[in-house]
């Protein structure tokens, strides 16, 4: 498809079912999206020692990310340079070398060939024939702890390419005692038969919970109240917050910046959800924090309230309540999520407990809640396959963004669709330039 | 334990857990919630050997009033990943008794559920224990467990019970 065919199917209010459906646009995309953006991979606390190692993709690509001896981070294509076997099967763990089942080739941590069977049996070097040994990422990066890649060796910076959304990672990382968080508590992968982008397009999609999630709001709703602190209260909390007045969603704030991020925020707060504000627990993790950043400071990070946050193409996280879920896009109508908790270093257990029940109920493989989403990804992708009508629309809100700062645009109310148009506007940026 | 009265007691085990199958299978749900006590925890581990519900993620950690909201959802006719109500076979075996006395029973099982919805059918595998409870009302489901064999894995949204 040329540049000014793909260019007609994104325009103002609307976009062309084809790019959720077609499959050559789909491959397009590894190499135009997934080849060239900045893709948020993990956390260093994955990789806290050398030799520690974990995979992951980047689009479809099977990538290894390793603490090197000399305690850099490295991301590997997982492919033996050889007869191109993956070279690691291992989700996670910790290694001095990678070894190849097929035929024994061995590299280090850096990707770099190490050993290989009858190394006399070649005219040249083998290292030299191969570049040396495993692929690479071209540029690896991180920002507050969080570990980026990027397949292309020019683009912008992260920090150019993250711009506002920065704060976003600020925010997840502040609300620490410590001013760190880890990976902890086990990772959520699930599944659907859709595009990558439907996910992205609903985690600020403020109008869906009335109807998506109708059927937990009311068995929620109708449930004898939760004594304070018991187990079920987050998740009950959760369910009922979906079904908040419209007047909520509209004040809620909907921010966009440029490569397609969005934040949505003003909406929870903890007396809406999380521990109880005189739950002993938080009261000890109030006084942790201000002993780092003093009474103001404390109240400043406790103050802001962002949910979800967006880091297009591949990521989705709640800083406020430690999640965070990276998208990988395997074909044009099926994606799979995997999806992380953190723990805040230096706060009582008991508020890693209220991390991982809100996990259970908004990320769970069989959450009231996530299982309705992952049915109307995949009825969306059935119905933008019929063929009589091409359009879908995405006018809501349109025409009434706000400038609210350097490249920063506010929704002009919660539930406009600002954030998709956003990804779009995106998404062909990306599929447009040639380079 | 007398192997007379080890047979009355598998006997008595066997039918409850053939029991609760059918009211699954049947989607007799409410009768089924009924079978738990009211501080019961019904648990779908996310990790194999995962010994801990509460630091590590579940597919499913349900107190009593979590499942009440889980099975009540089925009730609502927008409950679009529910409705209609996936079609299931849950087959119960190899059942043995860990532990027995006059309060309750531990008992382990493998369970084969067969499940068709929309078009599709999936076929899980797991080893299952409960944890039951000698009530006033008879037998009742103090804590039961599920570990999928395929909990690791990559997986679509998962609706049915277990």
């Amino acid at each position: 498809m040329n540049v000014q065919a793909i260019n007609e199917l994104v325009q103002a209010d609307r976009v062309h079912r084809a790019v959720y459906t077609d499959p050559p646009l789909f491959e397009l995309e590894l190499d135009r999206i997934f080849g060239r953006a900045w893709l948020l991979l993990g956390h260093e606390s994955q990789v806290r020692r050398a030799g520690d190692f974990f995979t992951t993709r980047m689009g479809r690509e099977s990538v290894i990310v390793t603490r090197h001896r000399d305690g850099t981070v490295r991301v590997l294509v997982n492919r033996c340079a050889h007869r191109g076997a993956r070279v690691c099967e291992a989700a996670e763990g910790n290694a001095t070398e990678l070894v190849c089942a097929y035929h024994g080739w061995t590299y280090d941590t850096a990707g770099c060939l190490v050993g290989l069977p009858l190394p006399g049996g070649y005219d040249r070097p083998a290292g030299e024939s191969v570049g040396g040994g495993l692929a690479r990422a071209a540029r690896v990066d991180s920002y507050r702890g969080f570990l980026f890649a990027s397949l292309a060796e020019r683009g912008p910076t992260l920090v150019e390419f993250l711009g506002p959304l920065r704060a976003s990672f600020d925010d997840f990382v502040e609300r620490a005692p410590d001013g760190e968080v880890e990976v902890a508590g086990g990772v959520f992968k699930h599944v659907y038969q859709g595009n990558w982008k439907l996910v992205l397009e609903n985690h600020n999609d403020t109008v869906h919970p009335a109807f998506v999630h109708a059927s937990s709001i009311w068995a929620a709703r109708r449930q004898p109240a939760v004594e304070s602190g018991a187990y079920a209260e987050i998740g009950v909390r959760q369910m009922l917050q979906n079904g908040a007045p419209w007047e909520v969603w509209e004040s809620t704030g909907l921010w966009t910046a440029g490569y397609g991020h969005s934040w949505m925020a003003d909406y929870h707060d903890d007396r809406r959800l999380v521990a109880a504000l005189d739950h002993p627990a938080f009261t000890e993790y109030r006084a942790a924090l201000e002993r780092r950043l003093g009474r103001d400071g404390a109240a400043r990070v406790l103050g802001e309230l962002r949910w979800n946050s967006i880091v297009y193409p591949n990521c989705s996280f709640m800083s406020q309540f430690r999640q965070l879920r990276i998208v990988h896009p395997i074909a044009v109508d099926r994606t799979v999520v995997h999806a992380y908790s953190f723990k805040l270093k230096g706060a009582p257990e008991r508020m890693f407990h209220d991390t991982i029940a809100f996990s259970n109920v908004v990320n769970g493989t069989a959450s009231p809640v996530l299982t309705d989403d992952l049915e109307v990804y995949e009825r969306t992708q059935e119905g933008l396959s019929a063929q009589r009508s091409d359009w879908v629309f995405l006018g809501r809100g349109h025409g009434h963004d706000v400038p609210d700062g350097a490249g920063v645009l506010r929704g002009g109310s919660g539930t406009s669709e600002i954030h998709i148009r956003n990804q779009l506007a995106a998404w062909l940026e990306y599929m447009t330039a040639e380079s | 334990m007398s192997a007379a009265i080890d047979f009355e007691l598998r006997s008595e085990i066997e039918h409850f857990l053939y029991h609760e199958a059918g009211l699954l299978d049947q989607g007799r749900l409410d009768e089924w919630l009924g079978l738990f006590t009211d501080d019961a925890t019904y648990w779908i581990p996310l990790q194999a050997d995962q010994t801990d519900p509460l630091s590590t993620s579940s597919i499913v950690y349900d107190d009593r009033r979590l499942l009440e909201v889980r099975v009540r959802q089925f009730q609502h006719p927008r409950a679009h990943a529910r409705v209609p109500m996936p079609r299931t076979v849950h087959q119960v075996g190899n059942m043995q008794i860990v532990d027995a006395d006059a309060r309750g029973v531990h008992v382990s099982s493998s369970l084969v559920l067969v499940e068709y919805r929309r078009e599709r059918q999936r076929v899980w595998g797991a080893r299952v224990e409960h944890r039951l409870r000698r009530t006033g009302d008879g037998l009742r489901i103090a804590a039961k467990r599920i570990d999928l064999v395929n909990s690791e894995a990559e997986l679509d949204g998962i609706v049915c019970l277990f």
